[in-house]
C-alpha cells in the first residue's frame, strides 16, 4: 500500500518534471527539471530493490554530469527568442516521435494484457543481500571484457577531448612549480660584506 | 506509577505499526539533528576563539560568561534581518538554493553510525550514499550564485563548482581504496574490519589516502586554504554575497554542518569510529577507556574540526590555477597508484586487508 503511493508520487513527478525540462522558458530552469527527473527515476529504481543503480544514478548524471551542464549552460548566452522560432516546423516531427512512444507503451500494456508473460516478476531479495556486491560479481567475472572495452572507449574519449582543447601559445610566461620549491635564499640573495662608511 | 508506565505502553501498543515506526525514525533524526545544530553554533564560537587566540588576539568575550552567548547573539540577530531578494533575481532558485545545500549536509547523517548500537538507517550501500549526498551539495552554491543576478556571485559560483568536481573525484577514489580495504560498503562494518587497536586503523596502512581525503574534504567545504568560492578580496564573498538574514544564515549553517560531517567521515573511515585506541591494552581492559563508545568518536570528530580552524589560521588562500593542479594532477594519480599497490597486495595476500 505505502509503496504503491510512493510509486505513483513519484512517478507523477517524475512525468510533471519531464514536461518541465521541455516546457521550461529558462534553460537553467530546465536542468533543474532535468536533475529532479533523475532523482525522481533514482527513487523508482529504489523502489525496485535496485540500490546500486539507484545511488549511482544520482552520483554520477546528479552530481557529476548535470553539474557540467548547469555549468554550460549558465555560461552560454542563449538567444531564447531564436530558440523559439520554427515551433510550427518542428511540430509534426515531436509528434511523430511522441505517437511512436505512446504506441510502444501501448503494445507493451496490451501485451500484458494479453496475459503473456513478459519475464518473472523479481523476488523481494533477502535483507542480507548486497546488490553491489551481486553487480560486482557478474561484471568483474562473466562480463570482464566487456567492461574493459568500455573502460577503454572512455579513455579513448578522455585522450581525444584533451588533444582537441590542448593548445600551446608561445611565448606564455609559466611557473616552474618544482623550481620554486627547490629555490634556496643563496640564489636569490647575495650578502655583501662591506666596510661601514663614515659621514664626511 | 507504574500505572502510568503501564498505560503508556498499551496506549504505544495499540497505535498502528508503521506510525509507530514513523515516530521511532523522526525522533531518530531529531536525535541527531538537533544536537549537530547546536555544535555548529558552538563551532562558530570555537572558530572564532581558537583563530583569535592563534592570532594573539581575545576573540568574542562580552555575550555572556566568558562570550558563550555569542553564537547564540548572532543567530537571533540574522533571524531578526530583512532577507533581501534582488531585484532581476530568479527568486524561487534564489529561495530554494539555501535549501538544496543544507539538505545534503544534515540528509548525510542518516548512515553514520554514532556508536556500536545507534544508527538511524544501517543500509548495505552507506557509503555510495555519501558520496551521491556530498555530489548534491554544490547545487545550492551554483544555484545561488547564479539567481543572484550578481557578477561577483556567478565568478564564485563557477570557481567553487570546478573546485568541488574536481575533488569529489580525489574522494571517491580514496573511498574505493578504503571500502577495498573495509571490505563493505556499510559503514559499521568498516568501523569493525577496523577493529584491534590503534595499529589496525586504516590511517596507517591507507596514510596517502588519509590525507588525500582529508585534504579533498577541506577543498570540498570550500573552506581555507581553499576558499577561492568566497574570497573576500577578489570576489567580495562569492556566491552568497546577495544573501542577507536567514537565507544566508542558512548557508553558513550548511558549510559548518559540511565540516563537521567531513570530520566524521574521516574519523570513520580512517581512525576506527567509535573504536578506542586504547583497545586490548593490558592494563586497561575492563575499563571504559577500552570500550568502544560514542566519547571517542566525538573526540576524532574535535580533533579534525581543530585542524579545520587551526589550517585556516595559518596558510594563505592557493590560487585558483593552483587548486586545479593539486586536485587533477597530485591528488588523483595518488590515489589510483595507492588503490593499485592496495590491489596487488590484496591479491598477494600480503598486508592487512585480506580478501
Amino acid at each position: 500500500m505505502f509503496q504503491s503511493i510512493l510509486f505513483y508520487w513519484i512517478a507523477f513527478v517524475l512525468v510533471v518534471a519531464a514536461l518541465g525540462v521541455i516546457s521550461a522558458r529558462n534553460p537553467v530552469h530546465s536542468v533543474m527539471f532535468l536533475v529532479l527527473a533523475f532523482v525522481s527515476s533514482a527513487v523508482l529504481w529504489m523502489l525496485l530493490e535496485a540500490e546500486f543503480l539507484a545511488i549511482v544514478l544520482v552520483l554520477v548524471y546528479v552530481g557529476a554530469v548535470m553539474v557540467l551542464f548547469l555549468f554550460v549552460v549558465m555560461m552560454l548566452d542563449i538567444n531564447v527568442q531564436r530558440l523559439r522560432e520554427g515551433w510550427t516546423r518542428y511540430a509534426p516531427l515531436g509528434i511523430g516521435v511522441a505517437l511512436v512512444v505512446i504506441l510502444e507503451i501501448a503494445h507493451v500494456v496490451w501485451f500484458k494484457a494479453q496475459g503473456f508473460s513478459m519475464g518473472m516478476a523479481p523476488q523481494p531479495a533477502p535483507a542480507d543481500y548486497s546488490n553491489t556486491e551481486a553487480l560486482g560479481a557478474v561484471l568483474y567475472t562473466e562480463y570482464v571484457y566487456p567492461l574493459e572495452l568500455a573502460a577503454v572507449l572512455l579513455l579513448v574519449a578522455i585522450i581525444a577531448a584533451i588533444t582537441l582543447t590542448m593548445r600551446q601559445r608561445p611565448g606564455l610566461k609559466k611557473q616552474n612549480i618544482a623550481k620554486q620549491i627547490a629555490v634556496r635564499a643563496e640564489d636569490r640573495v647575495r650578502l655583501v660584506k662591506m666596510k661601514s662608511e663614515k659621514e664626511q | 506509577m507504574g500505572g502510568l508506565m503501564d498505560s503508556m505502553i498499551v496506549t504505544w501498543m495499540s497505535i498502528p505499526e508503521w506510525v509507530r515506526d514513523l515516530v521511532i525514525i523522526l525522533v531518530k533524526i531529531i536525535v541527531v539533528v538537533l544536537p549537530l545544530i547546536i555544535c555548529v553554533a558552538l563551532l562558530t564560537f570555537f572558530e572564532r576563539k581558537v583563530i583569535g587566540y592563534m592570532q594573539n588576539r581575545i576573540g568574542p568575550n562580552r555575550v555572556g560568561p566568558m562570550g558563550w552567548g555569542q553564537p547564540f547573539a548572532d543567530t537571533l540577530k540574522l533571524m531578526l534581518k530583512e532577507i533581501i531578494i534582488p531585484t532581476n533575481s530568479d527568486r524561487f532558485l534564489f529561495l530554494i538554493a539555501p535549501i538544496l545545500s543544507i539538505t545534503p549536509a544534515f540528509a548525510a547523517w542518516a548512515v553514520i553510525p554514532l556508536n556500536p548500537e545507534f544508527v538511524i538507517a544501517d543500509i548495505n550501500a552507506g557509503l555510495l550514499y555519501l558520496l551521491a549526498l556530498t555530489s548534491f551539495g554544490v547545487y545550492g552554491v551554483i544555484l545561488g550564485g547564479w539567481a543572484s543576478n550578481s557578477k561577483y556571485a556567478l565568478l564564485g559560483a563557477m570557481r567553487s563548482a570546478a573546485q568541488m568536481v574536481a575533488y569529489e573525484i580525489a574522494m571517491g577514489f580514496a573511498l574505493v581504496g578504503v571500502l577495498m580495504a573495509g571490505g563493505s560498503l556499510n559503514l559499521g562494518e568498516i568501523v569493525m574490519a577496523q577493529q584491534g587497536g590503534i595499529w589496525h586503523w586504516f590511517m596507517l596502512p591507507l596514510l596517502p589516502l588519509f590525507v588525500v581525503f582529508f585534504i579533498s574534504g577541506v577543498a570540498e567545504t570550500n573552506r581555507a586554504p581553499f576558499d577561492v568560492a568566497e574570497g573576500e578580496s577578489e570576489v567580495v564573498a562569492g556566491f552568497h554575497v546577495e544573501y542577507s538574514g536567514m537565507a544566508f544564515a542558512i548557508f553558513f549553517l550548511a558549510e559548518y554542518a559540511n565540516m563537521i560531517l567531513i570530520s566524521a567521515l574521516t574519523s570513520i573511515f580512517f581512525l576506527g569510529g567509535w573504536l578506542s585506541p586504547f583497545e586490548g591494552m593490558p592494563i586497561l581492559v575492563g575499563t571504559w577507556l577500552a570500550e568502544p563508545s560514542f566519547f571517542w568518536l566525538a573526540l576524532k570528530i574535535g580533533l579534525f574540526l581543530f585542524c579545520f580552524l587551526w589550517f585556516r589560521a595559518t596558510f594563505p588562500r592557493y590560487r585558483y590555477d593552483q587548486i586545479m593542479r593539486l586536485g587533477w594532477k597530485v591528488f588523483i594519480p595518488i590515489t589510483i597508484a595507492w588503490i593499485f599497490v592496495e590491489g596487488v597486495m590484496a591479491a598477494m595476500n600480503i598486508g592487512p586487508w585480506s580478501v
